[in-house]
Formats: structure tokens, sequence, C-alpha cells
């Protein structure tokens, strides 16, 4: 058969790459979308003080609770950021029509979303921690349950978004679907920075958050795959 | 249009078998089929909403059929996706252009995204066959609905896809590009690719018998809607 | 190996098959549930220690298996769909969602009061009440995603990749709430373990079980048959029905 041969064959890594620098780019050209969800990690984070009272000791012991909150709440506010813009300008059938596997395009989106709303969010934590009086002893156990929690809440998020992506109004929806799968993270996030308060030893909660990160990172781009299918059907 | 080929003629490029879909309760078209060879130029012909755009998605496998499946070169879409899509360009209604980047960057994503060469010298030479020299470092957001679909039209000039499917490509074009884009076709076809497209306005230089048409206009219970 | 199988994909056969069935679901759930009910309620024993506020377990148990066992049914009808295309198997899912909705809000109900003379509160964040509350979640979501697309079809897969993401973190959900639920109590009292149960009391709860799960399998094959003719409202065999119906009904 005489098969027309493709003329470039990207590789997976330069596709991925693509993707990537084109999403970084995209978003460094429209900063409000970076900085607007770290406010509100900032402003909920500053409400609880003033709604709780500034007793140092109750807000030491609910610190890990409201930092991890808020990160789930900002990164569910920065997740439409996703797939709404290319889904609505109709680069994301392109992407889906394009010959390589669906797996490396939303791998690389979301990898991508992580750098521009999980990065910052670490960064910044410290700081918070600071205004909350969280345990000393707890400042490396909340920057490595960040490090490696934040990645599974941008993979879990992306299935919520990829599934609501096609509907008018997914906003709120989208928290309803993905807010539950959060649970575990929260769950072992929290008891590992409680752990480190007393000067224990977390690695068994990280351990569960990497075994976390991993699944997800192997299972979620299929069904953001998936649910980008019958997303653009 | 039959599907039925013996053994040593090469089966169709695209074909369609007992496609029938459904939107939102409503019957679209019920199982028809669809043979499209080398050299084909066809256009799907019929009312708003008698399901041109569906059957367009369908043919490129954005959208699953209710039932029914395409083939192409005789095998299920489904079933050789990679080699399907390198020989495939959709342009759907929405040109798939971001305002945050300018023509040309624009241009270069898509030619890369799609495995195209892309060299600063084409991309240049490219958006000159659309007459956007001028304006390839403007960003999109500053450009016109017609200037972002001649960005996504640009694709065309360097594409090596066989099966090309353009849902409205003339909209918010002129006439001189209508008349560009229509010698695009034509090198395409001669080339023995294929052309499958809606279009409002009827093809000015091909002559209509060379130009296979499909027409929707399924009825069912007309006071049904 | 599947092929007895076939007839039943196409809309109609099942449609019919599951009006058949539900006849014997019916008296089944009824005659199982009458026996079992007045059983429970009325001559099994009182536990010595809960006293006759423990009869609520009869329904208790039976509403929380039966909503992570609809789940569980929900998952496997949502694969099928995936992985065979087969469309009937989104209408059983759609069909199922709701019942095992209501029947998680029973677990929570029944959990709550049972808890109040427990525990002296309605409500405690114990480790299956949680997982149940979360379970209701999971359920309401996927309901509500199924709502927000006006194409069934593609209702039913998007609800079908939701619920087979769920599937998989049901039991990682309920695993880190336990976890979390005796790090933060210490030793909790489970009053809904596993007791050893006197057999006065296990004939009536199987009764009970048995008629629970006939009576969710008679409302699923009602909501299945609905949901099927839903999506076939354009096919002849459904309008001939329709018209059918329509016919009789006049003529009454």
């Amino acid at each position: 058969m005489n098969k027309p041969k493709p003329q470039t064959n990207l590789s997976y890594r330069m596709v991925f790459s693509l993707i990537l620098m084109r999403d970084l780019t995209i978003a460094l050209r429209h900063k409000d979308d970076i900085i607007n969800p770290l406010l509100f990690f900032v402003i909920v984070v500053t409400l609880f003080p003033l709604g709780i009272g500034p007793e140092s000791q109750t807000l030491s012991r609910i610190a890990p609770g409201i930092i991890w909150v808020a990160a789930l709440l900002s990164t569910l506010l920065s997740l439409d950021r996703l797939f709404k813009s290319d889904h609505s300008d109709g680069s994301l059938e392109q992407m889906l029509l394009s010959p390589h596997p669906v797996f490396i395009l939303v791998l690389a989106k979301i990898i991508a979303h992580w750098l521009l709303t999980g990065l910052p969010l670490i960064l910044i934590a410290p700081l918070l921690a600071v205004l909350l009086h969280l345990n000393e002893q707890s400042y490396g156990a909340l920057m490595l349950t960040l490090l490696l929690g934040t990645p599974v809440l941008s993979l879990l998020g992306a299935i919520g978004v990829a599934l609501t992506v096609g509907i008018k109004k997914g906003g709120v929806l989208l928290s309803l679907l993905v807010l539950p799968l959060y649970i575990p993270v929260l769950i072992f996030a929290t008891s590992a920075i409680d752990t480190a308060a007393l000067g224990l030893p977390y690695n068994g909660q990280l351990a569960i958050i990497a075994a976390l990160f991993f699944g997800s990172l192997t299972l979620a781009p299929f069904a953001v795959g998936a649910a980008l299918k019958v997303s653009t059907n | 249009m039959s599907a039925t080929h013996s053994k040593n003629v090469q089966p169709s490029l695209l074909s369609a078998t007992n496609l029938t879909c459904i939107r939102e309760e409503r019957l679209l078209f019920d199982q028809i089929n669809i043979a499209i060879n080398r050299g084909d130029i066809v256009q799907v012909e019929g009312p708003n909403g008698s399901g041109k755009t569906s059957l367009l998605r369908i043919l490129s496998g954005l959208s699953q059929p209710y039932e029914g499946q395409v083939l192409f070169n005789g095998q299920p879409i489904n079933d050789c996706r990679e080699e399907f899509h390198q020989n495939l360009l959709y342009l759907g209604h929405l040109p798939g252009v971001k305002g945050e980047m300018s023509a040309q960057e624009n241009l270069h994503f898509t030619l890369a995204l799609h495995g195209m060469i892309n060299t600063d010298s084409t991309i240049k030479n490219t958006l000159e066959h659309v007459n956007l020299m001028g304006f390839e470092d403007s960003l999109a957001s500053h450009l016109s609905a017609g200037q972002h679909r001649r960005i996504s039209l640009a694709r065309l000039y360097q594409s090596k896809a066989r099966i090309w499917i353009l849902d409205e490509p003339f909209t918010a074009i002129d006439k001189q590009g209508v008349n560009a884009l229509e010698q695009l076709f034509k090198a395409h076809i001669a080339q023995g690719g294929c052309v499958i497209l809606t279009t409002h306005q009827d093809l000015l230089t091909f002559p209509a018998e060379q130009v296979k048409k499909i027409a929707l206009d399924y009825t069912f219970d007309s006071d049904d809607e | 190996m599947w092929k007895w199988l076939h007839p039943y994909a196409n809309p109609e056969v099942s449609y019919h098959f599951a009006g058949r069935m539900l006849p014997w679901f019916t008296a089944l759930a009824a005659l199982l549930l009458s026996i079992g009910l007045v059983w429970a309620l009325a001559f099994a024993p009182a536990d010595y220690q809960q006293g006759d506020s423990f009869r609520i377990f009869y329904l208790h148990v039976p509403a929380a298996s039966l909503s992570m066992g609809i789940y569980l049914g929900m998952a496997i009808a949502a694969f099928t769909s995936i992985v065979w295309q087969l469309k009937l198997a989104d209408a059983s899912a759609a069909a199922m969602a709701p019942v095992g909705a209501v029947f998680t809000t029973i677990a929570l109900i029944t959990g709550a009061a049972w808890g109040k003379p427990m525990w002296g509160t309605w409500w405690i964040w114990d480790a299956r009440l949680t997982s149940e509350l979360i379970l209701l979640f999971l359920y309401l979501g996927v309901m509500a995603l199924h709502n927000a697309f006006e194409d069934k079809h593609l209702a039913g897969k998007a609800a079908g990749i939701l619920t087979l993401v769920g599937v998989i973190n049901v039991p990682i959900i309920k695993y880190s709430v336990e976890w979390w639920n005796t790090l933060h109590q210490g030793s909790t009292i489970s009053k809904m373990g596993k007791p050893s149960i006197s057999t006065d009391m296990l004939w009536p709860f199987l009764f009970c079980f048995l008629g629970f799960v006939m009576l969710v399998a008679a409302i699923i094959c009602i909501r299945f048959r609905s949901e099927v003719l839903a999506r076939n409202s354009i096919r002849p065999w459904v309008q001939v029905l329709v018209a059918t119906q329509v016919a009789s009904k006049e003529n009454k």
C-alpha cells in the first residue's frame, strides 16, 4: 500500500514539551490566572484566624487542616483553566485529532497546570504557616505533603474538568465531583503534619500520599482522555 | 454507494457503514452508507440542524455514531487511530486559535502538533498564502474572526493528509479567498486526496458533475420537533 | 461463550425481560419483607445491652450493604458499557444510581437514629457513617453529572467514567477514613462491628436482607424499563407500545 509517510514524526518527548511550553506561554501572558487562585488561597487562610480567634495554640492545632483545605479549594478554583478555553476555541479537538497518544497530551497539560498552580502554592505555604503559628517541627512535613499531594489534586481534578468541560454551568458540579475524591489526600497530608508536630516519623503517611500520586499519575490521564472524548462528542 | 468491493479493488479511502446519529433524542440520520475514494470532492448538503456537522464529526472520529462505523482504508478508525489521524485534517466551526499567542505562534503550534514542517520561513510563506503578512507577530486576540479562520486554513497549504474534512470552510472568507481555496482543493484531489465539506454556497470552479453530494434530509414524524 | 447474552443487548428484548422479572421480584420482596420485618420487630429478642433500639439494625445493615452493593453494580455496568459499548448497560447504571443514593440515605438516617440512644448524639464521626456520607456524595455526583448532559447517551458515558473513577476510590476513601477515625478517637467502641449474632436474630435478619435485595431488584427493574423507553423513544417498537397503551386506556 502506498501510504503517505508522515513528514516529521514527533517523539513523545517533543510532543510533551510542545504542549507544556504552549500552556506555560499562554498562562504567563495571562498572569491573572496564576495570581488569582494564589490570592484566594492567602485570603481563605487569613479568614480563619479572624473567624476563630487569634490564640496561637488553637491556630497551630488547626493550621494543617486550614492550609490543606484552602489548597484544595484554590486548586479547584484554578481547574477550570485546564481545558475550558481549549474546549471553547476548538484547540482541544485539534489536539485529540493529532496522531499522538492522548495520554501524553493530557499529561503535559496537567503538569503545566501543576507548575502554574501547585508550585506557587507550595512556595507561599510556609509564609501562611507562619501566620497560623504552625509548629516548627511541621514545616518539613507541610512542604513534603504539598509537594507530593498537590500533583494528585491536579490529576484527580483534571478528570472532573474533563467530564464537565462541555457543560454550560459546570463550575459547581465540578466541586461536587472532585472534592470527595480529594478526601484521602487531605486525611493523610494533615495527619502527616500533625504527626511531625509530635516529633514522630511520618514516613508512613508520606508513602501513602506517594502511592496516591503514582496511582493517579498512571490512571488519571486515561480517565481524562476518555472523558474528553465524551465532552467533545 | 455500495460498500461491496471485490478483493483486488482497494477499499475506499474513507467509508462509513450503517451510520446512525441520535442527538438529544432526535434521529438525525439513520443507517446511511458512504464511500469516499481518492480524488473525490464531496459536499454534504442539508438544511440547518439536519446533522451536517454531526456527520463530519463522526467521519473524523470526534463523535461516536449511535450505530455503525467509519472505516479508513477498510479498517475501523478506532483500530488505526494514529495512521488515520496522520491522514486526516479536520477543520470545524471553531478555528482553534489562541488569543494569547501571535498568528505565527499559533500556526507553528498547529503544524508542529500535526507533525508538519514548520521552519520560520515555511510559516511566513504559509501566512502569505492566506494574506496574513504583516500580522504574523500580532496577538491573535487583536485579529478578526476572519483572520482567525485564515490562520486555521493556512494549515491546508502544508498538509500532506489525504482526507480533508472541512466544516463551512468559506465562512468569513472573501471571494478571492474562496477562489484560492477551491484551487487548493483541486490540487489536493489531483494528488489523490479527498475533500469532504459543507458549505452554503455552491463550489464555483468545479463542474457540477464532479462534486459528489450527500444529502441529509432525513425527516421523521414531522410534528415531533 | 457470551453468545447466550446476545439477545439481551437488544433493548426491546431486555425491556420485556425486565417486565417479566418484575412481578417475581415484587412478590418475593413483599413476602420476605413482611415475614422478616414482623419477625424482627415483634418477635426477635431484644439485645441484652441495647434493648429495643437494636432493632433498627434490621434496616440499617441491609441498607448499608446494599448502598455499597448497588455502587459496585453500577461500576460493573459502567465497565461493560465502556468496554463493550453496550448501551443498555448505561440504562441500567442510570436506573441504579438514585436507588443507591436512597439506600445510602436510609443507612445514614438509621445510623444516626441508632447513634442517638447509643452515644447520646445524632451524629458521630464514626468511620462507617463517615464513609457512608462520602458514598452519598459520590452517588450525588454521578446523578448530577448524568442530569447535566442533554444527551442521554453522552450522559451515560460521562457518568460511567465517573463511576469507575469512584469505584477505584471507594476502598481508598474507606481505608483512609477508618485510619483517620482510629487516629483521632483512640479506642472507638464500634457498635456496628461484627458481634456474634445469635441465631434467633440471624434468621429474621436474613429474611429482611433478602427482602430488601428483592425490593431493590424490583425498583431497578421498573426504573430500567423507563430508562430503556426514554432512550429508545424514537424506535418503532416503543411507539407501537405507547400507541397500544394509549388505546387500551381510552377503551376503559
